[in-house]
């Protein structure tokens, strides 16, 4: 897999078995363990990826299709899960903004909803895991066209592994983990915000639609000053937008406590 | 038989810990193994203080005067493993950061209601000897344990407040524990009312 000399590793990259047996994906249970132990009840073929909304050029992708269509490349970058760890993950993938533009957004798309994928015989789905299926999420327009974004299909040159969101998935590295969609089946352009899942958990008080990584906001049940780097025995400092300054601009003049 | 119970008991008590210890120390518990210690030590301590709970209860309703015999070893266990879970928080995951610990404790419900759990659980566990029933007096020992119940309360919404969202498990327990409570308040009637008479 071609590294884009963009995005390497500039930390030590988790290693594959953390990043595959370590993971929230309710679906598949909602213990650490649960997605790798039930990783074979995700069936990622055939699957169908449906890009619709404010498109000039709607289509349904088969995934082999899509994988053809868009040479992925490696891109190595941190994710912060919203729980306060984090790993470094070598992604293979390719920007989301060249795959949006190939279907021509209209004037009026001025946001992106992403909806995962519910199979039945999922041992989260049907049963309790405190969160409604399809799994939803969102982002503005600008967010999902800025470079960094990317779909996700493999990582660490293999190809997604079920418990990481197999076959595709969204990669927004300055955003806590779970605006990150799992398993994708439906992409659409709209012209208003989309509701995300968690965003209406709790009644909206816990996780919010823009969920930058920042330090100084706080989850109300715990500090996100700190994180655990997987792997580490000390926790190191949290940094704003996860290191990624290049889009502090899309924020510029925004309240971050008011939009967290 | 009744003789081995209690050194059993206690052989059986000290398992987790050896188990978890042994694990940690293999690197075995995963990716992250402080976060697997916390929640592995904070569970063992809840099933035990539901357990501490059972054993009068047992006696009320089973007429089975053994679990009586276990409730102060288990008792002592339950603030074991608690103290273990503290420590695992102070000096692992905080790395004995007071001022963050402090903020903590003091800005969110979560951490305040395990420390405050821990806390009320200190007095009861210094005073669970014999001695110290002498010196109290039964009648005041025992109203002073009874704040066994408020501990009940906070470890279970400490519980409740651990994971994004709630687990089943918690909600089970709880269950239990509410049960547990019940039958006290029911015998404690039972036994009014009949000095009524």
């Amino acid at each position: 897999m071609t590294p884009n000399p963009k995005y390497v590793a500039s930390e030590k990259p988790s290693s594959f078995d953390d990043i595959t047996s370590y993971n929230n994906f309710y679906e598949l249970g909602v213990d650490k363990e649960d997605p790798a132990a039930h990783a074979d009840k995700l069936i990622t073929r055939p699957w169908t990826v449906s890009v619709e909304g404010e498109v000039g050029k709607p289509q349904k992708w088969d995934i082999d299709e899509l994988l053809r269509a868009f040479p992925q490349e490696e891109r190595v970058y941190r994710m912060r899960c919203v729980e306060t760890w984090s790993m470094v993950i070598p992604w293979d993938g390719f920007p989301l903004a060249d795959f949006l533009k190939r279907h021509q957004p209209t004037s009026r798309a001025k946001y992106v909803s992403f909806e995962s994928v519910v199979q039945q015989q999922m041992p989260g789905v049907g049963g309790y895991s405190g969160i409604p299926f399809p799994y939803k999420e969102g982002l503005r327009i600008d967010e999902a066209m800025h470079p960094l974004t990317l779909l996700a299909t493999g990582l660490y040159g293999e190809a997604m592994p079920n418990q990481d969101g197999a076959p595709i998935r969204l990669v927004v590295p300055w955003k806590y983990g779970f605006k990150n969609g799992k398993s994708l089946v439906r992409i659409k352009l709209q012209e208003t915000q989309p509701l995300t899942t968690w965003g209406q958990y709790g009644g909206g008080v816990e996780y919010g639609f823009y969920a930058n990584v920042n330090p100084d906001v706080d989850h109300p049940r715990w500090s996100q000053a700190k994180e655990r780097r997987i792997g580490e025995l000390t926790r190191r400092r949290t940094l704003m937008f996860n290191g990624y300054d290049e889009v502090a601009k899309l924020y510029a003049g925004m309240d971050l406590q008011k939009f967290f | 038989m009744k003789q081995k119970l209690v050194p059993l008991a206690f052989v059986a008590c000290c398992l987790p810990a050896a188990w978890l210890g042994m694990q940690f120390a293999r690197g075995a518990l995963g990716a992250d193994p402080i976060a697997a210690l916390l929640n592995d030590l904070g569970y063992t301590a809840f099933v035990l203080l539901a357990l501490t709970l059972a054993c009068t209860p047992l006696q009320l309703v089973a007429k089975l005067k053994w679990p009586l015999l276990l409730r102060k070893l288990l008792g002592d266990f339950c603030f074991f493993y608690a103290s273990l879970h503290l420590t695992t928080y102070v000096v692992l995951d905080q790395g004995l950061n007071f001022r963050d610990i402090v903020k903590d404790v003091l800005k969110h419900k979560f951490i305040f209601l395990g420390m405050a759990t821990w806390l009320l659980m200190l007095p009861l566990a210094v005073t669970s000897t014999q001695g110290w029933q002498k010196r109290l007096g039964f009648r005041r020992w025992k109203r002073l344990h009874r704040v066994i119940y408020l501990c009940s309360g906070l470890a279970s919404f400490h519980f409740l407040l651990r994971f994004k969202t709630p687990r089943f498990e918690t909600a089970a327990w709880m269950a239990v524990v509410v049960v547990l409570l019940l039958i006290r308040v029911f015998d404690a009637l039972l036994r009014r009312s009949k000095r009524m008479v």
